[in-house]
């Protein structure tokens, strides 16, 4: 089972990296990989956020939707979840660590509305997945997203000073960059079989 | 009471229950292959209903709770100046948005209340108010366009017919204008301005509302051929041409242009101007407004923007007599014998307000004089053009 849940975790995070493999979670991969800071912290954010959320849903799912046949209803209670414990954390997170709420509490706003956040629990749930299975996809996830913003930070950083044709400059050159990291991460894949 | 509305609330459950329970739907998204069917039994709507309901009370009472077990006290002031402020999220003043710059004008002590660019000197006060800051004043900014060779008074090297906008214009051997200097008169600054405050004038020139205009700076950056900059609003006198041709050349380019002869540099009483690479250009922190360049400029090329000029009244009972105003006005606008009471000649007087601070007895103050009810109403139905 922990061999199970390891391989979930790896490929999650490489094989079917979110942006490089499946295309997902672009619009915040393009918006904060302009600056390393902003890039790190949403990478903090954005597992820390991905990992509770998937337990939740995890439970929800399993104890709930399953027991009463309401599997049709996934994208909206799990979308709803979300949203109440993005709020939560953010009005908790203003009242105890208000340094960390100044740093990240822009990124959780953008997180509700993620197309990630919502995969993941979706897909926990079409495999019918364990709570640590679950829990494996959602830090994978997150690993592999946050690999894939710092990754986009550090170039962009050093494409600045780089002598990109007009026309290219901004988003155009980030596209053909994030096509030439997906060809690399292709060969990731076939390396394990699910 | 209760009962009435559980009843209502119930017809109302069943009256939805009835438009989906034991009724033929597709099951397209709903475990099910693309053409599937099915009944659906009643007891899946109720549960729907009851689970999303649960779900939504549940959040609902969970999110009241931590609203209030951890309520962060705001401050009211930060309220007070959200509301003050214009609301526009602009960023001029360098903050994220306005509750951003409401936060930090009331909480650190280093930031200044004047610094939101729509709000102007009105808004800086207001903050002033609230914070308990003092309030600096506040010389706001407008932007000023540095050309008033428009199509009647300019030349062209050729006629341009492709896409009306500057942006493209200048890509053909940098626009149809003979000046290289001057206002192509394709309204890219009209459509970048976000306050509607540029209008094109009937000779091609981008016209500025000082009223509408914020200084946000989106026409400065808009303008490729860097026309339009931003000027200290009280520095109404400005030398509108950026041509830096010689004088021969922009003769035969432009009416209105800066030939550097030289007249405006010898006139100045402060000596605010310079000539540098065939451009006189006012240095705004000498220049006093006087506006006696704007009067000698053989071409016109150098503009008011003030509307109205004050004009100086002496004081009787205070005047002695002395002639250093009458010595020192530009324009012969004073007249008196010595020792007996000087007086100024309306119709001349420039507004310069060089005598004004000369005067020793401090007998003479500037008398705005206001345009009539008719000249302001037909000013009004026009674009004030500055």
């Amino acid at each position: 089972m922990w061999q199970h849940v390891l391989t979930i975790f790896i490929a999650s995070a490489l094989i079917n990296n979110f942006v490089f493999s499946r295309y997902l979670g672009l619009c915040i991969f393009f918006g904060v990989t302009k600056r390393m800071e902003t890039a790190v912290g949403m990478s903090f954010t954005f597992t820390a956020v991905m990992l509770v959320e998937a337990v939740l849903n995890w439970v929800i799912y399993t104890y709930i939707m399953i027991p009463y046949n309401l599997g049709f209803l996934k994208i909206v209670i799990f979308i709803g979840v979300v949203a109440a414990f993005v709020q939560a954390a953010d009005t908790i997170m203003k009242k105890v660590a208000p340094a960390l709420y100044y740093k990240l509490g822009i990124y959780l706003a953008l997180i509700v509305t993620n197309c990630i956040i919502l995969a993941v629990p979706l897909l926990n749930a079409d495999e019918n997945y364990s709570l640590f299975e679950s829990m494996a996809l959602a830090v994978g996830s997150g690993l592999g997203f946050s690999m894939a913003l710092i990754i986009m930070a550090s170039i962009r950083e050093k494409l600045e000073l780089a002598d990109v044709p007009k026309s290219f400059q901004g988003l155009p050159i980030s596209f053909v960059l994030t096509g030439l990291i997906a060809l690399a991460f292709l060969g990731f894949s076939g390396m394990i079989t699910l | 009471m209760y009962e009435q509305l559980m009843n209502v609330l119930m017809q109302v459950l069943s009256r939805a229950v009835s438009i989906f329970a034991n009724k033929l739907v597709p099951l397209v998204g709903a475990e099910g292959p693309v053409d599937a069917t099915g009944i659906v039994p009643t007891s899946t709507v109720y549960l729907t209903l009851i689970v999303l309901a649960g779900l939504g009370i549940v959040f609902g009472v969970a999110l009241a709770i931590v609203a209030s077990r951890f309520v962060v006290k705001v401050d009211p002031k930060v309220e007070q100046v959200r509301e003050t402020l214009p609301g526009a999220n602009c960023g001029a003043c360098g903050f994220a948005g306005c509750m951003g710059y409401a936060e930090a004008v009331v909480g650190n002590p280093d930031v200044a209340v004047s610094m939101c660019a729509p709000g102007k000197s009105a808004v800086a006060e207001k903050i002033a108010v609230i914070t308990g800051k003092k309030a600096e004043k506040v010389d706001p900014k407008i932007a000023r366009v540095f050309c008033q060779g428009g199509t009647s008074l300019s030349q062209r090297k050729f006629i341009y017919t492709g896409v009306q906008d500057c942006t493209a214009a200048v890509l053909a051997a940098g626009g149809d204008k003979s000046c290289e200097y001057g206002c192509l008169g394709y309204a890219t600054c009209m459509r970048a301005c976000p306050f509607d405050a540029i209008t094109m004038s009937a000779d091609n020139l981008p016209l500025i509302n000082p009223d509408k205009c914020t200084a946000c700076g989106k026409c400065v950056a808009a303008c490729p051929k860097q026309v339009i900059e931003l000027a200290k609003f009280s520095k109404a006198v400005v030398i509108s041409c950026h041509s830096r041709d010689k004088g021969v050349d922009v003769k035969k380019k432009c009416q209105v242009g800066c030939i550097a002869c030289g007249i405006c540099v010898r006139t100045c009483p402060v000596d605010a101007i310079k000539i540098d690479n065939n451009l006189a250009r006012i240095d705004h922190d000498k220049c006093i407004v006087c506006g006696l360049c704007v009067k000698k400029c053989p071409t016109s090329a150098i503009k008011d923007y003030m509307s109205v000029r004050p004009k100086a009244y002496i004081d009787p009972a205070k005047c002695a007599g002395i002639d250093v105003c009458a010595k020192v006005c530009p324009v012969n606008a004073i007249s008196g014998d010595i020792r007996a009471v000087h007086v100024v000649n309306q119709e001349k007087c420039i507004g310069c307000r060089m005598c004004e601070s000369r005067c020793p007895k401090k007998a003479i103050t500037m008398v705005e004089i206001h345009a009539t009810a008719a000249e302001k109403k037909s000013k009004a139905q026009e674009p004030v053009a500055v």
